[in-house]
């Protein structure tokens, strides 16, 4: 049990200008299951190898409770990793593959044999231990790949995209099966995803990075309900967030024909930092309603609906500010439209966003 | 010169260059015309099929064609390999049974004489040792430099010069290692490499292929210097193949260099490496250049090839001669058999 600190550390790689990770603090609590999440190239794998010795750091700390591990060699952390190919010994059977860190640290037979059953029973693995790794299916392999963490009985879980080579229904149901898991052993974990489905099911907490830059930590509702800036507010929900920069009046923004009223403090706040007269509002696809023409609604032209059984998403444009833009309304399956017609979309007044127009921090 | 000097051997040219074109032109030719017909004849029935003309087959008569036509690609290929290989195979058996002309039948005197004359036997024991040593010292040397260098600087560099020698013939590598180990009097300036560094450590320059079993060993270092480049490159290229991943899992588990070596490195690379020594162990099986070149098989060096060489065409004892390439035959299919089932279970799993 452990906690895990990172102070200010920094990965850059040779012969790059842009830090792969760029400054990251971060701490995860006792027990905590974060989530590193973001999009490909955001840095969120490199700072997960940076916490296993993969990867050097560059400036800063990390620390694995009060220990400075930031420049011990990975044996040394006390950590275990699940590889996203799951990186099976291919010469060894799986019970030699949960064994190994253990024989390595001379750990006495009988112990070994104790621990690799109890993880056997725990993942259905028991009538597969004298199998090799190529005779067993995805699913069964990234069972191993969590056994072979589990036996170690190690400080730290790491998890590097562990379900992203399995099939989406076998992928839903070993998400379950990993939170349940990790809840159980109550071991600090870190997993990195790029899916932020995965994020907002299994983490405590999530970190979304961008650009080697920690955007915002917080609880999944959180995130949702309060993104810390635009690139939050687009990033997480599917799909994503209505966002549009618009013109900034005293009463609020000035979106279509309505008005999105704003507290004076927003407006303020708006207005500084050369917020140019604009405003960035972020409306959710199901906080917003379809309404009849009359209603003031803005007119969307219907592109793409999907249907998803019990609702639709209704993707389309709508003329914006003289530009056309994307929307997408979240509608019951009741008052589905059809491709090509003209829907109203009217934004509910109480649920928008607001970022800054320039920096894109939240209001 | 005058022209009727060379008209002769200008003649033959021209009968050779026309005998080249018509063989082999031919045989392109066939191979053209001879599918586009059968394609054509085809094509015909099932236009003639399609319009009614005649009814479509009810048996499929597709399998002796097919037949005929795998037949018809193999014929060439068959009649090569009997010409080049299968006839000289049964003829080479059959003269190792009979005596020194090929006149009468001896039984198994030839290989009575191969098993218990001293030379014979002295032959078939230089060979064992270089059957021995060369394929596991090549190997060895191959693999501990493929590992060294592994992700070195200069890495490139470093494996084209361990690689150089596979480019160099036989013959070549032997001459330039018949410097190394030349010998001059002691008065005189050493030119061999081998000899000078004696001397500027204070011995006396020696006559190196000389003495057995010294100069046999010395003759395998040739070898082992050609083929260690070639093993290099085979596991150099397995050892880049092992997933990074798998590495990494490893220094997490917390091996040691010395366990990443035996335990993750050397299970991974296993499929290559018995390819590598297959391969080494049947060209040293079958080393004639080396000792040829350096010894001529004198001072106790020779080993079977050269002595089946030797027996055949300088002592016409075709019998004897022919009674070692079957020897040799024989040992060298079992190595062929396993590293067939090697591959094909390799490509199974």
């Amino acid at each position: 049990m452990a906690t895990v600190t990172y102070s200010k550390a920094t990965r850059i790689y040779a012969g790059t200008e842009r830090p792969a990770v760029d400054h990251l603090d971060l701490e995860i609590g006792d027990g905590e299951f974060l989530v590193l999440v973001g999009p490909s190239g955001c840095g969120k794998s490199t700072s997960l190898r940076m916490l296993a010795g993969l990867e050097d750091v560059d400036e800063g700390s990390i620390y694995i409770d009060s220990r400075d591990v930031t420049h011990l060699p990975p044996k040394a952390r006390d950590i275990a990793m699940v590889f996203q190919n799951y990186a099976l010994y291919p010469h060894m059977t799986v019970y030699e593959n949960m064994a190994f860190a253990l024989k390595l640290r001379k750990t006495p037979k009988s112990e070994i044999d104790r621990r690799v059953k109890e993880a056997a029973a725990l993942l259905q693995l028991e009538e597969y231990l004298g199998r090799k790794p190529k005779a067993l299916s995805g699913g069964q392999r990234q069972r191993v790949a969590m056994g072979r963490a589990i036996v170690r009985e190690p400080q730290v879980f790491l998890m590097d995209e562990p379900l992203s080579n399995l099939d989406a229904k076998l992928r839903v149901q070993t998400r379950t099966q990993i939170a349940t898991l990790q809840a159980k052993l109550g071991i600090t974990t870190v997993y990195v995803t790029h899916d932020q489905v995965e994020a907002m099911t299994m983490g405590h907490r999530v970190a979304v990075l961008l650009d080697g830059v920690l955007q915002q930590v917080d609880t999944p509702r959180e995130l949702y309900d309060k993104p810390g800036n635009v690139f939050v507010a687009g990033f997480i929900g599917s799909p994503a967030m209505n966002i549009k920069t618009v013109p900034l009046t005293e009463q609020g923004a000035v979106f279509a024909e309505m008005i999105v009223p704003l507290g004076r403090e927003q407006v303020a706040a708006a207005q500084a930092n050369g917020g140019d007269g604009k405003i960035t509002v972020g409306f959710r696809p199901e906080d917003c309603d379809l309404v009849g023409a009359t209603e003031g609604g803005l007119p969307v032209v219907v592109e793409l609906v999907e249907d998803l059984g019990s609702d639709a998403n209704v993707y389309g444009h709508a003329a914006l500010d003289g530009g056309s833009e994307r929307f997408v309304v979240r509608t019951d399956r009741r008052t589905m439209p059809n491709m090509g017609d003209t829907v109203f979309v009217k934004p509910r007044t109480d649920h928008y966003h607001a970022f800054h127009a320039a920096t894109g921090q939240r209001l | 010169m005058e022209f009727e000097d060379i008209s002769p051997k200008l003649v033959m040219l021209l009968y050779g260059l026309v005998g080249f074109v018509v063989v082999v032109g031919g045989l392109l030719l066939l191979l053209d015309t001879v599918p586009a017909f059968f394609g054509r004849r085809r094509e015909r029935r099932l236009v003639a099929i399609a319009a009614g003309d005649i009814p479509a087959p009810t048996r499929r008569p597709r399998k002796p064609r097919e037949f005929g036509y795998a037949l018809f690609f193999l014929f060439p290929v068959l009649v090569l390999l009997a010409i080049g290989l299968v006839v000289p195979a049964i003829r080479t058996t059959l003269l190792s049974f009979m005596n020194g002309d090929s006149s009468e039948f001896v039984g198994f005197d030839n290989y009575n004489w191969m098993f218990t004359n001293d030379d014979a036997v002295k032959v078939l024991l230089n060979s064992l040792l270089w059957v021995v040593l060369v394929p596991t010292v090549a190997t060895s040397v191959g693999l501990i430099y493929a590992v060294l260098v592994d992700k070195a600087r200069l890495e490139a560099v470093a494996k084209s010069l361990i690689f150089l020698p596979m480019a160099i013939s036989f013959v070549g590598a032997s001459i330039i290692w018949r410097f190394v180990y030349a010998y001059r009097s002691e008065e005189q300036d050493q030119i061999g490499l081998l000899n000078q560094i004696v001397v500027w450590f204070g011995g006396t320059p020696k006559q190196w292929l000389l003495d057995s079993p010294l100069n046999t060993l010395l003759l395998i270092v040739v070898m082992v210097w050609i083929q260690a480049g070639f093993a290099m490159v085979i596991l150099s290229a397995a050892i880049k193949a092992i997933p990074a991943d798998i590495v990494e899992a490893a220094r997490l588990d917390g091996v040691t260099a010395w366990q990443m070596f035996w335990r993750v490195t050397m299970p991974s690379i296993r499929p290559a490496l018995i390819v590598v020594i297959v391969a080494i162990t049947v060209a040293t099986m079958k080393i004639f250049d080396i000792v040829r070149t350096m010894t001529n098989g004198n001072y106790d060096t020779n080993v079977i090839a050269l002595e089946m060489y030797n027996q055949s065409f300088r002592y016409q004892q075709t019998g004897q001669g022919s009674a070692l390439a079957v020897f040799l035959f024989v040992l060298v299919i079992p190595i062929v058999i396993f590293q067939i089932r090697n591959l094909r279970k390799q490509r199974e799993g």
